[in-house]
């Protein structure tokens, strides 16, 4: 079933309109296409005049929207052959992290996503996108493999934060993720880093390094979730929404404070309503990016992306009186 | 991330500025209640000499007991926070940064200064929990990966000393990418062949574990230091389990790998120098 979020609700109740009178119309026969269209004229507007103001907190709910694609749909759409491979060689096989090895056009490359169930066993299989330790170091050995055999790294985030237990405590969730972000930064392949869902904090840049960072339209990407914010500053849950503006966690801030590169418009109503149509911009943006980033050698490419971060942040830098 | 979670559980005092009081000649041990004297305590690191309680402390007393007399230069305090978001919660972020200014005399979370230590020239950094719960922002990212830039250019030994509750809430995505800019530069650093030791103490949490607080050549930890990434609530409140006496602490950490040693801090300086007198000698 179709989950409407609360905003949308205009939108659902013009459609119901709509379809009412259609079905009068041809229970009855009479002619009523002027008013039908002025009732669609109507649609037309209200959904751009939704879609097109979300606020901060609507730009959330679409990007946990439950009907959005997820990594994987992701993968299997972009590429024309696709193998995935399991384990960190260590102590496990973590579900809510996935990883492979696909074909895109005339490129191979390794694959790596966060992914989340769609419905209440496979959401607890992969347990609702939040990775333990196993899967950032099955990511790591994954982009060592892709660093060992010459083929790029292509990154989906989607994830409400790294896992907060005891087993990744244990474990060693702060090491694994720290270990992540050194590598990545100096792994001798082309990163692409797809923002697809939701990017919350550490757990989310645990394979967020890179060297293009791409957010699409309606997801969100911050150093904590609305709601944890909120409940640490405002203490409590409800000041979520205001947590969420604070926070410009959306792609156009997120495009504003420099922490991404390129914000991949969706479909009006988000990316679930016409998945193909963001598989294929992906698709494409992969492969108009790909090449010119393939032609770098290794011992630029470090260099640059070492640059690219060293930048990122905000400071006013005092300079010394004369 | 979880700059606040200590400060929730009851635990932090603030006793540098209770030590600093000009009235407080005596402080008591918070463990075991002794009255301890403040000349006696500095002496010892801030040590309690009856129970070896370690008493949270800051970059001025780590530079005074750690550098030579005390003889340091203070690098990159010209870099200074901004209200990029303009973040506003119970109060702005402006008023919070000046407040917390105000009451530590800092400028920002971590202070960063090269000095001599022993025999050896080092580049240290040193985080200041009373500023905003030692949070890393745009600054502390900024200041830190200079110090390893620094470091790297002057052929010197790193030392980075964490206290930190985690990433900063109110620069958003910004204090999020400082994660990856300073460990960006510590896998810069490797390659000079000169160590980077981290110094864990109490507490070292979210963000900051989860970069360059883990990332050590060797990870020290301070005796009982709280030391993790997601907080003991959200623990709580994630998996609606008690967590065991002493989980995430140092002596925790050890056990499942993650520190190389537990060190006293009356034994921090010794031991800092035996490392470097056999990693550094030319
Ligand atoms: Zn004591």
């Amino acid at each position: 079933m179709e989950v409407i979020l609360d905003f949308e609700r205009p939108i659902v109740e013009l459609e119901g309109r709509i379809a009412e009178t259609k079905r009068l119309a041809e229970q009855t026969g009479l002619d009523i296409s002027d008013s039908l269209s002025a009732l669609e004229e109507r649609l037309e507007r209200l959904k751009h005049d939704i879609y097109q103001n979300l606020s901060p907190w609507q730009r959330v709910q679409l990007a946990r929207h439950p009907s959005r694609p997820y990594s994987l749909d992701y993968i299997h759409a972009i590429c024309e052959d696709f193998i995935e491979l399991h384990g960190d060689r260590c102590a496990g096989d973590d579900k809510a992290i996935v990883g492979g090895i696909g074909r895109i056009g005339v490129h191979t490359a390794i694959l790596i996503g966060q992914q989340k169930g769609r419905d209440t066993k496979s959401r607890q299989y992969r347990n609702f996108g939040m990775p333990n330790p196993e899967g950032y170091r099955k990511a790591l050995r994954l982009m060592k493999l892709a660093e060992r055999l010459r083929k790029p790294v292509i990154t989906f985030i989607d994830t409400p934060g790294a896992y907060p237990g005891t087993h990744a405590e244990e474990f060693g969730q702060a090491e694994a993720i720290a270990r992540n972000l050194y590598e990545m930064a100096q792994l001798r392949v082309p990163i692409l880093v797809f923002i697809i869902g939701e990017g919350a904090s550490g757990g989310a840049l645990g394979i967020g390094v890179g060297d293009k960072i791409y957010m699409l339209e309606n997801t969100w990407y911050s150093v904590i979730s609305p709601e944890s914010c909120a409940s640490i500053l405002w203490r409590s849950w409800e000041y979520k929404e205001k947590a969420a503006e604070a926070l410009h966690l959306s792609a156009t801030d997120n495009l504003k404070l420099g922490t991404i590169d390129e914000i991949l418009p969706e479909p009006l109503g988000g990316a679930h309503k016409n998945p193909t149509a963001v598989f294929r911009l992906v698709r494409e943006k992969i492969l108009q990016d790909l090449p010119p980033l393939l032609s770098i050698a290794p011992e630029e490419l470090v260099p640059l992306r070492l640059e690219k971060y060293s930048k990122m942040g905000r400071w006013r830098e005092k300079t010394a009186s004369p | 991330m979880t700059w606040y979670l200590r400060k929730e559980e009851g635990i932090r005092t603030s006793p540098t500025e209770k030590i600093g009081a000009p009235d407080g000649l005596w402080v008591k041990c918070p463990s075991c209640s002794k009255p301890l004297h403040i000349k006696e305590l500095m002496q010892s690191q801030y040590v309690c000499p009856h129970c070896s309680y370690h008493f949270p402390i800051g970059s001025k007393e780590y530079f005074r007991f750690l550098f030579e007399n005390g003889e340091h230069t203070v690098l990159f305090e010209e870099i200074e926070p901004i209200d990029a978001l303009g973040f506003v919660d119970s109060k702005p972020y402006p008023q919070r940064l000046a407040e917390a200014q105000k009451k530590t005399g800092l400028s920002e979370a971590v202070r960063c200064a090269v000095g001599p230590i022993g025999s050896h020239t080092v580049a240290v950094a040193v985080m200041d929990f009373g500023f905003i719960g030692g949070s890393m922002g745009s600054v502390v990212g900024e200041r830190i990966a200079r110090t390893i830039r620094y470091a790297a250019e002057h052929t010197l030994p790193l030392l980075i000393i964490s206290r930190s509750g985690g990433a900063r809430m109110m620069e958003g995505s910004l204090s999020l990418v400082q994660m990856a800019k300073t460990a960006a530069w510590l896998a810069q650093y490797a390659k000079t062949g000169l160590p980077y030791i981290s110094v864990l103490t109490d507490p070292t949490m979210g963000g900051v574990t989860a970069s360059f607080a883990m990332l050590g050549d060797i990870n020290i930890a301070e005796p009982k230091a709280l030391i993790g990434f997601a907080g003991p609530r959200v623990i709580r409140e994630a998996t609606g389990k008690d967590l065991p006496p002493g989980f995430q602490e140092a002596e925790f950490q050890l056990d499942h790998g993650f520190v190389d040693l537990i060190v006293d801090r009356r034994e921090l300086k010794n031991t800092l120098l035996r490392l470097w007198d056999m990693l550094c000698s030319r």
